[in-house]
């Protein structure tokens, strides 16, 4: 259970503690829980190494255009001067898959197009996917989860079933079968746009139910406590207890919950481009490029080994970082 | 939540037969309404699709190019013909008691529970989904009990010796684990053990156990360890934060402080609360895997459920998806009733609400 957090002025202001145990003790401060969870979070290397690599990824995926053009590559330019033709299937020459100086990843085989670029475009599309139904989810989540949870009655029996109804739901299955159904242009959109909007909002309305749920339960319980009280006996109309008294103390969990839900969404992205139903190519995509390299792993194995650790790289990062944040803002820990 | 589990008063007498029959009786009446409800959405989307791509589905069944006069009549014997509700309608009747298609003396039977008919096969869904199933069951049925030994071992064995070596080499793996996707470490898999290594042949759909053990353990094998892999991690690391909060309470120091060997206050205390939270996990992950295990199918061309799914997506087969999608439904909304029965049964603080 959270803690409310206070965000009010500390005790060192007069610390009565400090009077009592003579003047040559040290002072005690109030500390909020964002700072105390701050603190945590600085002492624990694992999870400031996973924030670290976060930002990079997300740096990465922001500048995506800009460290292709520093490179001087694209990911569509073929390079088909730089592939052995000799077993039939253009191999790159040269060791791991090609990799040298101007095609730091090396070069994708039948195309020879620069894998560094592939993956550092696939990385955006991957973050915009996993960051797009995240926030989706949080939305959905925590609006219906918080109106479950404070109004009672039917609304949660309604919106109780409805979560229970879709996590029944076959996910992966349901999300190919839609996501290869919906028209290649949408809204005036082409090109991944339109498949780019169906991935999200896919992954996004299935992962609603999950944090829902854990909002839901925590509402459940923030509402029969005496602040709550409180603020009703001073005459606060509904929408004022929910966002001013119930939202704050939510943050912790919805914080925590988005930042685990984003790896799982990127391995969902993955999974969906792995089968065939992701962003189409020629935009490149890691799970793409997984499958499409094992027609070639006899011969190249680079190929399958660099989408593979990119995914696994930045899950784990999200990951190290997600649970060293749970740790740093559970009340129970020290 | 819906029928999960609330906390009564402690001390309460425990339940009477009549009210556990009751509260079974009205969980089983919820799994009926679910499902209903997942066939209708399923029904509904489905539907809805070929009359957005503007796409007549009789169509899927005989191509383009038939005869008019053919494709009128299998439309008659399908029912495409009738209005939308009566179509669901025949569906629904169909599921619980089996429907005849026909068009005069052409008829065929569908027995219950009736998921239509494969626009592929043309012949009904049931019959190709149950003679898949025994794939996806004993891939399931394998992984699972690898890792269930392995995933809460490791996890026992991380809690006992927190902050050792053990621990952490564990929790790194398992941490990395969760982190990787089985279409990773299975094409990897593939790759080393098959292709590189030789020691497994490469995989063949058309093995069963009953045609051929031997070969059909070899092919079982990557799937049950990738896939076992994924799960063990998460197991290690839930069974490790469980059993590190059941260390810390009050009962397991007085169970020490009567005297009790560490034997049984670990293996007999300790034990018993860690397993409830990791046994309804299982129950979810596994009625999930029942229903197809996608990814795992896909990468080591296993032809269970996972893959008639796909299959059926890639070839437009709605029955087929919607067939897969209701079986898959099943499984988790029976998984989800046995754990809550489980529940009620090891706690008897649950109120059977």
């Amino acid at each position: 259970m959270t803690a409310p957090i206070e965000t009010t002025g500390s005790v060192a202001e007069a610390p009565p503690e400090a009077v009592l145990a003579g003047a040559s003790s040290k002072q005690i401060e109030g500390r909020s829980l964002g700072r105390i969870a701050w603190e945590r979070l600085k002492r624990d290397k694992v999870a400031l190494g996973g924030g670290v690599v976060v930002i990079l990824l997300l740096l990465v995926g922001v500048l995506a255009p800009v460290l292709c053009a520093l490179v001087g590559q694209d990911p569509a330019t073929f390079h088909t001067d730089l592939l052995d033709a000799s077993l039939g299937i253009g191999t790159p020459k040269g060791s791991f898959g090609g990799m040298s100086g101007t095609h730091l990843l090396g070069i994708d085989p039948t195309y020879g197009r620069d894998i560094f670029s592939r993956i550092v475009y696939g990385a955006q599309i991957s973050l915009i996917v996993a960051f797009g139904a995240a926030a989706l989810a949080v939305v959905i989540g925590v609006l219906l989860g918080m109106a479950a949870g404070f109004f009672g009655g039917w609304v949660d029996s309604f919106l109780s079933r409805t979560m229970d109804v879709l996590l029944a739901f076959p996910q992966l299955l349901f999300s190919i079968a839609l996501v290869s159904v919906v028209p290649t242009k949408l809204f005036g959109l082409s090109g991944s746009g339109p498949r780019i909007l169906v991935l999200i909002f896919v992954i996004g309305f299935f992962g609603w139910p999950y944090i829902g749920r854990i909002v839901r339960g925590q509402t459940l319980s923030l509402r029969e406590r005496e602040f709550v009280e409180a603020a009703r006996s001073l005459g606060a109309g509904q929408l004022h207890i929910m966002i001013k008294e119930l939202l704050p103390n939510l943050v912790a969990p919805i914080l925590v919950y988005t930042t685990l839900m984003i790896p799982t969404n990127i391995l969902n992205e993955a999974a969906l481009s792995f089968l065939g139903v992701g962003v189409q190519p020629p935009t490149p995509s890691w799970g793409q490029m997984l499958s499409d390299s094992v027609q070639y792993y006899t011969v190249d194995p680079a190929y399958m080994a660099i989408p593979g650790l990119a995914i696994f790289i930045t899950v784990l990062s999200f990951n190290l970082f997600g649970d060293g944040l749970r740790d740093a803002l559970d009340p129970k820990g020290n | 939540m819906a029928g999960h589990p609330r906390q009564g008063a402690a001390g309460q007498p425990s339940a009477k037969p009549t009210a556990v029959l009751l509260y079974i009786f009205r969980r089983l009446l919820n799994v009926v309404v679910m499902l209903l409800v997942v066939a209708t959405i399923t029904f509904g989307i489905f539907f809805l699709v070929p009359w957005l791509q503007h796409t007549d589905p009789v169509l899927r069944y005989v191509g383009k190019n038939a005869n008019p006069v053919a494709i009128a009549g299998i439309k008659v014997k399908l029912g495409l013909d009738k209005p939308i509700y009566e179509q669901f309608w025949l569906y629904l009747k169909g599921l619980v008691a089996g429907r005849s298609y026909s068009n005069g003396p052409d008829t065929t039977w569908c027995p219950a529970p009736c998921m239509g008919i494969s626009t592929q096969t043309q012949t009904p869904v049931w019959g190709q989904l149950t003679g898949d199933f025994p794939v996806t069951a004993w891939l399931a049925a394998g992984a699972a009990t690898i890792w269930l030994v392995f995933g809460v071992g490791t996890g026992v064995l991380s809690a006992l010796r927190k902050r050792s070596v053990i621990d952490r080499a564990a929790m790194v793996t398992a941490l990395a684990g969760v982190s990787l996707p089985v279409y990773f470490t299975g094409l990897v898999a593939s790759a080393l053990f098959i292709y590189n290594l030789g020691w497994l042949p490469e995989s063949n759909p058309n093995v069963s156990l009953g045609s051929d053990p031997g070969a059909w353990l070899q092919n079982m094998l990557l799937p049950w360890i990738t896939l076992a892999f994924l799960f063990a991690a998460t197991y290690a690391r839930l069974t490790r934060a469980t059993m590190l909060d059941v260390l810390g309470e009050d009962y397991i120091r007085t169970a020490r402080a009567k005297g009790l060997g560490e034997g049984t206050v670990i293996g007999k205390h300790a034990m018993r609360a860690t397993m409830t939270p990791i046994l309804t996990v299982f129950g979810m992950d596994l009625g999930g895997l029942l229903g197809g295990a996608i990814l795992t199918e896909n990468v080591f061309n296993l032809h269970g459920l996972g893959y008639d799914a796909l299959n059926g997506i890639t070839k437009n087969d709605l029955p087929m998806i919607m067939g897969v999608t209701l079986f898959a439904a099943f499984f988790i909304v029976m998984a989800n009733l046995i754990v809550d029965l489980f529940y009620a049964v090891v706690d008897p603080r649950v109120r059977l609400a």
